[in-house]
C-alpha cells in the first residue's frame, strides 16, 4: 500500500528533503512528497481498500494506492 | 460527578488529568480494555502517545475496546473532552471533525499559548465568556489541525470551532488558527492545548480549570 499526503496539504517532511537536495548537487527537483509504504501478505479477495480507508490511511488527509505483485 | 479518564498503553497525561478532575469532582482511570463506562458522568481522553502513535497519532487507539463504550456514551449525549492525543484519537474515531498533522515546523513544541474561546455553548466551555482568553500550555508533535476548506466553512458556520490560538500564536500551522473543535451537539470537545496542566497558579496559570468546571456545570444542569 502506498499512502501519500493529499495534494494541497502542506508536507513539511517533503519540503525539508527538498531543501537538502542542492547540497548534493541536485538542481531543479521539486514537489518532493514523503508518504508511507506498508507491505503485507493478504489472502485472495481481502478487502484491502477498506483496510486502507479505515486504518492505514486517513482519507481526509491522505490518498492511497494498492499495488499487488501477485507472488 | 465522576470523571472517567481513559488510559491507553502510551498515555502519559492521565494522572494530571485525574488530579485536575479531582479539583472539581471525583475521578478514576479507565483502562483501554474496558468495555463499559459504568457510573461515569464525563469522559476525558488524555494526552500521551497511545499505542506509540504508530501509523498516525491516535490511529490505533481508536480501535481500543473502550472506544466503543465512549462512542455509545457520546451518542447518548454524554460529555467527552479530548486533550492533545485524546483530541487526535477522537478525530481518528470520527467523533470529532478534521485531522491532526505533524507540526508545520516538524519540531516538538512545548510552550504556553493564549487561547481564545470562540464558542461557549459546549460542555467544556459553558463556564467561559465568549472571546475570553485562556493561558494554557501546548506540548505536541502532531498538532496541525486540518479540515478541507468546505468542511472548515461548515464548521465555522455551525459554531464547531471552539478554541483558536491568539493572534500570532498559532504554534503548529493549524488552518484558521483552530486549536479545538466540537461535534454537532457540543457534547464532544477536543483541543491540542493541555488544560489539565494549568489548574494551579503555582504553574503559572489556573485557566484550564474553567474547562473542568464547565463539564461539572453541564452535568448539574442536565440533572436539574
Amino acid at each position: 500500500m502506498l499512502i501519500r499526503p493529499k495534494e494541497g496539504i502542506l508536507d513539511p517532511q517533503g519540503k525539508a528533503v527538498e531543501r537538502a537536495l542542492p547540497a548534493l548537487g541536485f538542481e531543479g527537483i521539486s514537489h518532493v512528497r514523503v508518504g508511507r509504504m506498508v507491505e503485507l501478505e493478504a489472502p485472495e479477495g481481502a478487502d484491502l481498500a477498506r483496510l486502507c480507508e479505515q486504518l492505514l490511511a486517513n482519507p481526509l488527509i491522505e490518498d492511497y494506492e494498492v499495488v499487488e505483485d501477485g507472488e | 460527578m465522576k470523571f472517567g479518564v481513559l488510559q491507553f498503553p502510551g498515555s502519559c497525561d492521565e494522572r494530571d488529568a485525574v488530579l485536575a478532575c479531582e479539583r472539581v469532582g471525583e475521578a478514576e482511570l479507565v483502562w483501554h480494555g474496558e468495555t463499559e463506562l459504568s457510573g461515569i458522568d464525563a469522559v476525558v481522553v488524555p494526552g500521551g502517545f497511545s499505542y506509540g502513535d504508530y501509523l498516525r497519532a491516535g490511529a490505533i487507539a481508536r480501535f481500543a475496546p473502550v472506544m466503543n463504550a465512549v462512542r455509545d456514551f457520546a451518542e447518548a449525549g454524554g460529555p467527552v473532552l479530548g486533550i492533545c492525543n485524546g483530541f487526535q484519537v477522537l478525530c481518528e474515531a470520527g467523533l470529532l471533525p478534521g485531522a491532526l498533522l505533524p507540526n508545520e515546523g516538524l519540531r516538538f513544541l512545548c510552550r504556553q499559548v493564549e487561547l481564545e474561546v470562540v464558542n461557549t455553548a459546549t460542555v467544556a466551555t459553558a463556564r467561559c465568556e465568549p472571546g475570553e482568553r485562556l493561558s494554557i500550555p501546548v506540548k505536541h508533535m502532531s498538532g496541525r489541525w486540518f479540515a478541507p476548506a468546505d468542511m472548515l466553512a461548515r464548521l465555522e458556520a455551525s459554531g464547531q470551532v471552539v478554541f483558536r490560538y491568539g493572534p500570532g500564536q498559532n504554534p503548529n500551522g493549524s488552518v484558521a488558527d483552530v486549536a479545538g473543535v466540537c461535534n454537532a451537539h457540543g457534547n464532544v470537545v477536543g483541543l491540542m492545548p493541555h488544560p489539565e496542566h494549568a489548574v494551579d497558579p503555582l504553574t503559572g496559570s489556573a485557566d484550564g480549570l474553567r474547562l473542568f468546571e464547565s463539564l461539572v456545570a453541564g452535568r448539574l444542569a442536565a440533572a436539574a
